[in-house]
């Protein structure tokens, strides 16, 4: 039962061939079982995912029951969700009970999902390699000395290891796709504005998106149908239609024009990676499409940008953490300064303080222009090389990482070897774009995804592109050994 | 650009983070790392950028009581309250 899809289980629920309590049950078994060699979970709620479940059964039964109906997911501990704890991998909110949902969790909710836990993740969504987070590093399944990507580590090693079908996830930097593709799974990081943001604990507000994770293309598109909506709370939520982003699944791809960015092809692209991104270009090929040579030339920019719009809109939003309304507080204050001092020191961990010193200098009089004004002057050449290359091709593709997945501890000391990482993915997030990840090959018996980025709202044609290649390919069906 | 000790103690305050003595040096080490990846940007041209007009549009609604007073529940989770406020350390002497 656990390596049915999303659309599997959803036809085995209409069916009757089981029922939501029996696959619920058969998952939750799994988790007790195999999460100790991983370490995805944060939080097992036993009890709402059985209640969910019979509710689920109960609905189910009745005609006209919602699209997810019944269908186990794991939800990344970014999320808010009502009564149960909502961690961010930080100590700072170990004791956290959000009194609300988030809005991805209500629709899901209304979808009749049923949620089985809340997963791992590096602590405030900082990292790329999930090492970062209070509750202990997640182990990547397909190689348990290396790390499994981040910030979304754990929702990636859950569903690579079918503990779940399907798992939310955030992306600020490349926290969908790039766990994605170390883990062998597939990611969408939907368009800026698509999916709500209310409830879902911020990073960086001009950045963050969240998006679903899952084995295939047509299940993300299930998830993300579910998720995207235009929500008045979140006042950069766009007030858009949302479409039905499996209608165009099984689309042709004759005369899909294929934009190859060359500066994601230079140096520090691991050659195993090359090859399977090349593999898979030539099959897009076959199935019609034309590979253009397209130039983004700021692409070099981006990660420095990047390091200074996200830590500074970090320190904004983390400025929240005061140890007054909510979460830790440190023992015995001395004055209102210890406590706030103190209660900061204690609560974030060594990379979220590093991040938040960063913004708080770019940010601060006499450096603001020079770093944050020049920072967001730069964000907007990033765009407009995307703007341009939109008007040449209908789709962006390249590798989702320079190589995959390193051991623990690999990136060492310097904090920058480890923003390396997110070379491919940052420009997406800094322009607002959709962009996925797809499995593409093994290298070194570890998984590399291929990235695909698309226009503004054309979420359905970069799952139309993932789909036909996943017809014709079997990568994202490999599992890695040793989760019976 | 260098980040002495003095820089880290100001940064520190503002950040309502505490910063140890021994602890000084390495956060200077890390900053200066991310500060020499991030002095690229001074090499970028942007001189022919017009000003972003396309700021998103901020929506705002009708000043309208729309929210139910919801205080036991919000505060059931703060770490000291009473009689519905919140309790700090002595601010003034």
């Amino acid at each position: 039962m656990h390596n049915l899809t999303i659309a599997e289980i959803v036809t085995g629920l209409q069916n009757r061939s089981f029922s939501s309590v029996e696959i619920t049950e058969h998952l939750l078994a799994r988790a007790a079982r195999l999460d100790k060699q991983f370490n995805s979970l944060i939080t097992i709620t036993e009890n709402e995912a059985l209640e969910a479940a019979k509710a689920a059964d109960q609905r189910l039964a009745e005609e006209n029951a919602p699209a997810l109906c019944g269908v186990p997911l794991i939800h990344k501990d970014i999320f808010c969700t009502h009564g149960v704890r909502t961690s961010c991998g930080s100590k700072m909110l170990d004791n956290f009970i959000p009194p609300y949902n988030a809005t991805v969790i209500d629709n899901f909710n209304r979808c009749g999902a049923v949620m089985l836990g809340k997963s791992n993740m590096d602590e405030f969504a900082m990292g790329s390699s999930n090492e970062t987070s209070f509750y202990g590093p997640v182990k990547n399944p397909w190689s348990p000395d290396c790390v499994p990507g981040g910030s979304s580590g754990g929702s990636a090693a859950a569903v690579a290891a079918r503990l779940a079908a399907g798992a939310t996830a955030t992306d600020t930097g490349g926290s969908i796709r790039q766990p994605a593709a170390l883990c062998g799974v597939t990611g969408l990081k939907p368009t800026y504005g698509r999916v709500s943001r209310w409830g879902m604990i911020a990073f960086a507000s001009s950045l963050d998106q969240g998006g679903p994770m899952a084995r295939t293309a047509e299940d993300c598109a299930l998830l993300l149908n579910c998720m995207a909506s235009y929500d008045n709370k979140d006042s950069t939520s766009a007030n858009r239609e949302v479409p039905d982003h499996c209608a165009k699944l099984n689309d042709s791809l004759e005369g899909l024009r294929i934009g190859v960015p060359r500066e994601y092809f230079s140096e520090g692209l691991d050659s195993g990676t090359e090859q399977a991104v090349q593999a898979a270009l030539s099959e897009y090929q076959k199935l019609g499409a034309e590979l253009v040579e397209i130039s983004l030339p700021n692409t070099g920019l981006s990660v420095p940008a990047y390091y200074v719009i996200a830590p500074a809109e970090a320190s904004a939003n983390l400025s929240r953490f005061d140890g007054v309304k909510y979460g830790y507080r440190c023992e015995d204050p001395s004055d209102l300064q210890d406590l706030y001092c103190r209660t900061r020191a204690e609560g974030f961990g060594e990379e979220v303080q590093r991040r938040i010193l960063i913004g708080t200098y770019c940010l601060s009089a006499g450096y603001y222009e020079a770093y944050y004004g020049k920072a967001q002057q730069v964000r907007q050449l990033i765009r407009q090389d995307f703007v341009d290359a939109f008007k040449q091709v209908d789709l962006i593709m390249g590798p989702t990482c320079p190589s995959p997945a390193f051991a623990f501890g690999a990136k060492g000391s310097d904090p920058v070897a480890m923003y390396l990482e997110d070379i491919y993915t940052i420009s997406t997030n800094l322009a607002g774009l959709p962009g996925m990840s797809i499995p593409c090959g093994l290298v070194g018996g570890k998984p590399v995804g291929l990235q695909i980025i698309g226009n503004y709202f054309d979420e359905a044609r970069m799952l139309n592109a993932a789909h036909r290649y996943q017809q014709v390919s079997d990568w994202h069906n490999l599992a890695p050994e040793g989760i019976e | 650009m260098s980040i002495d000790k003095q820089d880290i103690k100001n940064l520190a305050q503002l950040a309502r983070i505490a910063v140890s003595e021994d602890q000084v040096n390495q956060v200077s080490e890390g900053l200066e790392s991310v500060l020499q990846l991030v002095d690229q940007l001074q090499a970028a041209d942007t001189s022919g950028l017009i000003a972003d007009t396309e700021q998103p549009f901020q929506h705002l609604r009708e000043d309208q009581v729309s929210e139910t007073n919801q205080r036991e529940a919000l505060q059931a989770i703060a770490p000291n309250t009473e009689d519905g406020l919140f309790l700090v350390p002595r601010v003034l002497d």
